[in-house]
């Protein structure tokens, strides 16, 4: 069959999967046609027919919320009546109005645009079918990683055309905010909730007993995004766990016998968004999300976006997973209606599966020969792209070694080898030519794009020209971060077995958590798995024959200096970006932080570093990296956060980050930082 | 039987007629009248020869009317005929010597079992498998003056070295044998178990008291680590009711006494106790008191505890009993309570004083159809909280419901055709009642006779509410004659490669729906990991209700063909499903006990003190571990 193919992840045949492209049936037969077929999936066996206004009653209507009401009465002195009247609003801001009438237009718009954007949209139907059942048994909650807005109704429209119960997905309130389209979204089965809940108790009630009824009754599939946002680096988010939390409680409490998660990787050869990903990260505000923005948008439209993968996981039951992780005992005494502290056992548990989650998204994500591209680019100086260019056959040579890398490292990688008739090479120069907004082929040597500016006066001042080379370099960090997940394991204990210099295991094992715990923010790693990412990391390495492991050493072999080197080098740019904030935090004389401020002195710093020639990574000035490094301090308890300050400030223990930084650059040996008593010099 | 002088229209002759009818079930064959015997005691001498004592339902040599390695009495049982009909044999029960043409294509169909596939039991004990009683001379010789009857014999022990317990039938069935009593012994009265008790300890022996034999908490297995003479103290040959107090409306009880000779002596003087468990054929009054029972009926005279106004036990230390008869003391923690539910570790029971009523005028039995258990459970639910709970309501899920189906008889004169019934009602009035979804509830009337009607109204009224319909009399009936049968289908399933068992718990009444939920998904999750070949039968029903909660009762059986450790197997899907039990806030255990079966559950069921306190009592009362079951704790 000419629309299937399969997905080579790691070697050997037996892992290889079958992708169906679902757009060439749509080019071959009416859209009308689709967008009218009949639809009458087979829902949850436990589910009772429950209208939206039904479920929206029960939720109010619901001891918990009842309760809290009295309690947000109490405490706000305003009458219940009030109370009850907000919480009423609150829902109806919040809810989702789903109809198949309006499935039914998406449906024909959008089998209008993908086919539009994408060649084609693969998607494995072993984990459809999986899906499909799963449904029958149990609440299902769909997970997909968030990569573009494309994500949001393509899991939909696949369900529909597979005749798969619609799911209740979890949107941002920005989207319902937009001109009918928020209207459309709603109709489709978007429910929206707000960004900043901080600490609207009442807000959190409605929420989470909304969430919490639609899992309990099993109504519809729920959809969200346990990475809370879109990634604007396409690289996996730290989890968010509020919503996790009120989609596992009604299991914990015995509501339901069990849960299936479904992750579900979507994977882009090229996103929509990628050139506002990389000003955002430059600092260039977000564009309020809006139905004319949109429009104007639609010259994206014009442009070919390569082929789209949908990943469908294996379902996995909640009950299964948290098992000998909870003790559903602690909600014997205690009505279950009423608000409960989650205690540490759950916190951990949940979060474990939180990030659990993201891994096995990262595993399900299919990657081409783009993200191998871009690690080898941005590992080239940044005035060889910009100025005399790599040379192309350089750069596929390199990437036919990395793909074999990879391979051995178990990607899925989507790498068509079309009967033998399409050579490598032709992969790799559509590739790059689907990529022209990035870089550009030119007498046998790889360029990167820059912004063309409109035709100015005035000569381009330096730090102009700075930004502009950032905002492509930032562009193709993205794309290499599609592929981070493959390598970041071994490349810590690459990292490790360079700054250390030594073989002895315990000792790099040490090397390898502390990288851990300092970039836990940045790569997503299994709270507590750290001795099983370095046993990973070490049979990886040694399975591409770039290290021997033995009980107490690991040693570097011959062969192994390539890899190693390129590893370290993937690494580089984020460990530079991280020791100048370190040293800026340090140095400074400035004691209490305030957020912003923080984030326009550290891109100012960077800016000049780089002028200067003293900082070779643009990686520095992405304001994600100085976030994350904020949150990663404040998680090594080296960066408090001020309990009064409204506008997020900050206290630093400079002793603490000097500390970190110094074990970075090798210079004293790492300590298990979790344990440092705060020791205040 | 039920007289009334007010009129005689035609529901009262009914009313009688019901009367007849459920005592009828319960009555053995005996011929005669049997009177309230003297009350002094008189040892009988040893004499292994028991003639059966007039209107006594245990003889000493239990094995002369009960199975050895199965329920009940000899003469019943269920099979296959020649025409693979099902027929339940015997004279005893209203469906015995009736054939039920549902049965095996029930049976068939929902184990996947087959008449091909047997698998029977050893046809008898072989003495050669028991070992050789470990005697204490000293202590026989004692004993032998006293001239308390006693045995040794093998088929003696080996009786009462076991309850009803899935794992203990199925080894009796291979003929396999544990660790069993070294001897029995048949106390007469009070006196003869002080007797016992003395010399036990004076010689250290260990004593199990034994009752009716009905557990099902492994709470009769001899601990295989004990090695002094394990005594079994048969209480069976105490059965007299001593005297009936018509002023208190108290009688005073032999504790040895089976629940069906108690209800029917009382009924003789125009009383009753109102206290029916479902085994109480067999099982006995201080079996009751140990193991905290409950009655089926409890809604309108109450469970043990509220029964029970005095009672007397021999223990290492010496008899244990209050000194008046007041209907409450504060004087303390209620010493009762630690003799109920004490599972034979603290010592015997030997009398008991408890609450009796006159027999009811007016007996009627209801049913209701719910669309869905949830609306069942709903009604039940606010039945509870109107406190309008007839004697006895119980919800039956789906695959119960169908259940009680397939054991309709074939003749019918008794039992309307429900189904059939049914069938006309959905295409006409109640369309809509899916017949895989539907539920029903039985229920029991009792008192005067204009109550009754009045509270029939009631109750009906309030399921109407909940989508329910009433479902007849003749229901209701064969939802309460299937307690006593059901048992019988066990030795039934056994000989098909079927093995299953019932368990049950409380729980809270938000919780019910969920636990019920829960467990049997678990049961079926769990038969499934561990290799059972066919789907199993994993159903429950709601059988008492409180006013904060409810007991249910589950029932799981699986055809184990394919399985090398059937038992094994079976074991550990009853643990898996306890774990959910008690993660989805039920309890260890409604009215079955601990025993050795939950005893590993005790102490986070009780909390780390709790178990000091109950420990303490025991180190007390039977420091030398006298009565050494090792139950509880």
């Amino acid at each position: 069959m000419s629309n299937t193919y399969r997905v080579s992840c790691g070697a050997g045949l037996e892992n290889e999967e079958e992708f169906v492209d679902i757009l060439e049936e749509r080019r071959r037969s009416s859209d009308l046609g689709h967008a009218l077929r009949t639809f009458s999936p087979h829902p949850y066996k436990g589910a009772e027919s429950c209208s939206n206004a039904d479920l929206n009653k029960a939720v109010l209507e619901s001891q918990y919320l009842r309760y809290m009401a009295k309690e947000i009465a109490a405490e706000t002195g305003s009458s219940l009546e009030e109370v009850r009247e907000e919480a009423c609003g609150i829902l109806e801001e919040m809810s989702q109005n789903l109809q198949l009438k309006c499935i039914r237009l998406l449906g024909f718009t959008m089998t209008k645009v993908l086919k539009r954007l994408y060649s084609s949209i693969f998607v494995n139907m072993e984990g459809l079918n999986m899906l499909q059942q799963s449904i029958e048994e149990h609440p299902v909650i769909l997970m997909p990683n968030h990569r573009s807005y494309m994500d949001f109704l393509i899991i939909s429209y696949i369900m529909f055309t597979y005749d798969i119960p619609m799911p209740f997905i979890a949107a941002g309130i920005p989207l319902a905010g937009m001109k009918l389209v928020g209207e459309l979204l709603r109709r489709s089965g978007a429910f929206f909730i707000r960004r900043a809940i901080g600490s609207d108790k009442l807000y959190w009630a409605v929420l989470s007993e909304y969430v919490r009824t639609i899992v309990k009754t099993g109504i519809a599939p729920l959809e969200f995004y346990v990475e809370g946002l879109r990634s604007r680096t396409l690289k996996s988010v730290m989890p968010k766990l509020g919503m996790m939390h009120m989609v596992m409680e009604p299991f914990f409490k015995g509501e339901v016998y069990d849960i299936t998660l479904i992750p579900i990787s979507i994977s882009y050869d090229r996103v929509l968004e990628e050139s506002l990903l990389a000003q955002e990260l430059l600092g260039i505000p977000k564009l309020k999300e809006s139905t004319t923005g949109l429009l104007k948008a639609s010259k994206v439209l014009q442009e070919d976006y390569g082929s789209m993968h949908v990943n469908f996981g294996r379902p996995m039951s909640v009950r299964h997973l948290c098992e000998g992780k909870i003790n559903r005992c602690q909600y014997n005494l205690v009505p279950r209606d009423l608000p409960q502290k989650p205690s540490a056992e759950v916190q951990a548990c949940v979060s474990w599966l939180a990030h659990l989650m993201v891994r096995v998204q990262e595993e399900g994500s299919v990657m081409g020969p783009w993200a191998l591209m871009a690690c080898l680019l941005l590992q080239a100086p940044t005035r060889v792209l910009t100025e005399e260019g790599l040379p192309w056959q350089e750069l596929t040579d390199k990437t036919l070694w990395l793909r074999k890398l990879a391979l051995d490292f178990g990607a899925r990688l989507n790498w068509p080898s079309g009967q033998g008739q399409a050579p490598d090479t032709d992969v790799m120069s559509s590739t790059v030519a689907l990529h022209g907004s990035v870089v550009n082929r030119k007498a046998g040597r790889v360029f990167l794009v820059q912004e063309e500016e409109p035709a100015r006066n005035r000569p381009i001042s330096p730090e102009e020209e700075m930004i502009s080379t950032a905002a492509a370099v930032l562009m193709l960090a993205s794309y290499r971060n599609m592929s981070l997940h493959i390598f970041v394991r071994p490349a810590l204990l690459a990292t490790a077995l360079h700054i250390t210099k030594t073989t002895q295991k315990d000792e790099l094992l040490a090397f390898f958590c502390f990288l851990r715990d300092v970039f836990s923010n940045e790569f997503i790693f299994i709270p507590g798995n750290s001795s099983q990412d370095f046993e990973e990391a070490c049979s990886l390495l040694k399975k591409c024959g770039a290290v021997h492991v033995s009980e107490q050493e690991v040693t570097v072999s011959d062969a192994g200096l390539e890899v190693l080197s390129f590893l370290q080098a993937l690494l580089q740019p984020f460990i530079d970006s991280y020791q100048v904030i370190f040293r800026y935090l340090c140095e400074n004389e400035v004691h209490v932080h305030a957020e912003k401020q923080f984030l326009t002195a550290v891109r100012n710093l960077a800016t000049e570093l780089i002028l200067s020639g003293e900082l070779h990574t643009y990686e520095a000035l992405s304001s994600d990296t100085h976030k994350n490094v904020l949150s990663a301090l404040q998680r090594l308890d080296t960066v408090t956060k001020l309990r009064a300050s409204e506008q997020n400030e900050y206290t630093v223990n400079k002793a603490a980050v000097r500390r970190i930084d110094d074990i970075l650059s090798g210079k004293i040996p790492p300590q298990m930082l979790h344990t440092t008593p705060e020791a205040k010099l | 039987m039920a007289s009334n002088s007010s009129g005689s229209s035609d529901r009262q002759r009914v009313a009688q007629q019901r009367l007849r009818i459920i005592t009828g079930h319960l009555q053995g064959r005996e011929d005669g009248d049997s009177t309230i015997i003297a009350a002094e005691c008189k040892a009988e001498g040893s004499q292994t020869d028991v003639s059966r004592e007039e209107g006594k339902t245990v003889p000493r040599r239990r094995q002369e009317i009960m199975k050895w390695n199965g329920w009940g009495y000899s003469d019943t049982k269920f099979l296959f005929n020649k025409k693979g009909q099902a027929e339940f044999t015997g004279k005893r029960y209203r469906l015995s010597g009736m054939i039920i043409p549902a049965l095996k294509e029930w049976f068939e169909g929902t184990f996947g079992a087959s008449m091909q596939h047997k698998s029977p039991a050893a046809p008898v004990l072989n003495s050669g498998a028991v070992q050789p009683p470990t005697l204490n001379e000293a202590f026989l010789e004692e004993l032998k003056s006293t001239g308390i009857p006693f045995s040794h014999d093998a088929e003696d022990r080996v009786f009462r070295a076991h309850g009803h317990c899935l794992h203990e039938i199925f080894a009796l069935r291979e003929g396999k044998v544990g660790r069993v009593p070294d001897m029995v012994v048949w106390p007469n009265c009070h006196d003869d178990v002080v007797k016992i008790v003395e010399l036990a300890c004076k010689h250290d022996v260990c004593l199990i008291p034994y009752g009716g034999g009905t557990s099902v908490s492994s709470g009769l297995e001899c601990p295989p680590e004990e090695t002094r003479c394990i005594v079994s103290v048969d209480t069976s040959q105490m059965n007299r009711i001593l005297w009936i107090d018509e002023k208190n409306l108290t009688a005073h009880v032999e504790a040895g006494i089976v629940g069906q000779d108690l209800e029917r002596l009382l009924n003789e003087s125009g009383y009753c106790t109102g206290h029916e468990p479902d085994s109480m054929e067999f099982s006995s009054l201080g079996g009751w008191v140990a193991t905290r029972a409950s009655g089926m009926k409890k809604n309108i005279y109450g469970n043990i505890e509220d029964l029970v106004v005095h009672v007397k036990m021999v223990t290492p230390q010496g008899v244990i009993e209050k000194s008046c008869r007041g209907p409450r003391m504060s004087t303390g923690p209620d010493i009762h309570h630690f003799i109920m539910g004490s599972e034979g570790t603290l010592g015997v029971v030997t009398e008991v004083t408890m609450k009796i009523r006159p027999m009811p005028e007016y007996q009627k039995y209801g049913s209701v159809v719910f669309p869905n258990f949830e609306q069942g459970v709903a009604c039940l639910r606010e039945v509870a909280k109107q406190r309008c709970a007839p004697a006895s309501i119980r919800l039956m899920d789906n695959e119960q419901f169908k259940f009680g189906h397939a054991l309709k008889p074939q003749v019918s004169s008794m039992f309307t055709s429900f189904l059939d019934g049914l069938k006309k009602f959905y295409i006409t009035k109640f369309k809509g009642f899916d017949p895989d979804r539907l539920c029903v509830a039985t229920l029991l009337f009792e008192g005067g006779r204009e109550k009754v009607l009045q509270h029939e109204k009631q109750v009906y009224d309030i399921a109407a509410k909940f989508g329910g319909l009433a479902a007849g009399e003749d229901n209701g009936q064969r939802g309460y004659m299937l307690t006593f049968v059901i048992a019988y289908l066990r030795d039934l399933g056994m000989e098909y490669y079927v093995i299953g068992e019932s368990f049950e718990t409380s729980v809270p009444w938000d919780r019910v729906l969920d636990i019920c939920r829960n467990v049997k998904a678990r049961v079926i999750g769990e038969c499934k990991n561990k290799g059972v070949q066919f789907q199993p039968l994993s159903t429950c029903r709601v059988t008492q209700t409180y006013d904060t909660g409810a007991c249910v009762y589950f029932y799981f059986a699986f055809n184990y063909r394919g399985l090398s450790d059937p038992v094994h197997v079976y074991e550990q899907v009853e643990r898996a499903a306890r774990e959910e039990i008690l993660a989805n806030g039920g309890s260890l255990s409604h009215h079955h006990g601990v025993g050795k079966l939950r005893k590993e559950w005790m102490r986070e069921t009780i909390s780390n003190v709790g178990m000091g306190m109950l420990q303490s009592v025991k180190d007390y009362v039977d420091p030398k571990n006298i009565f050494g079951n090792r139950n509880l704790l």
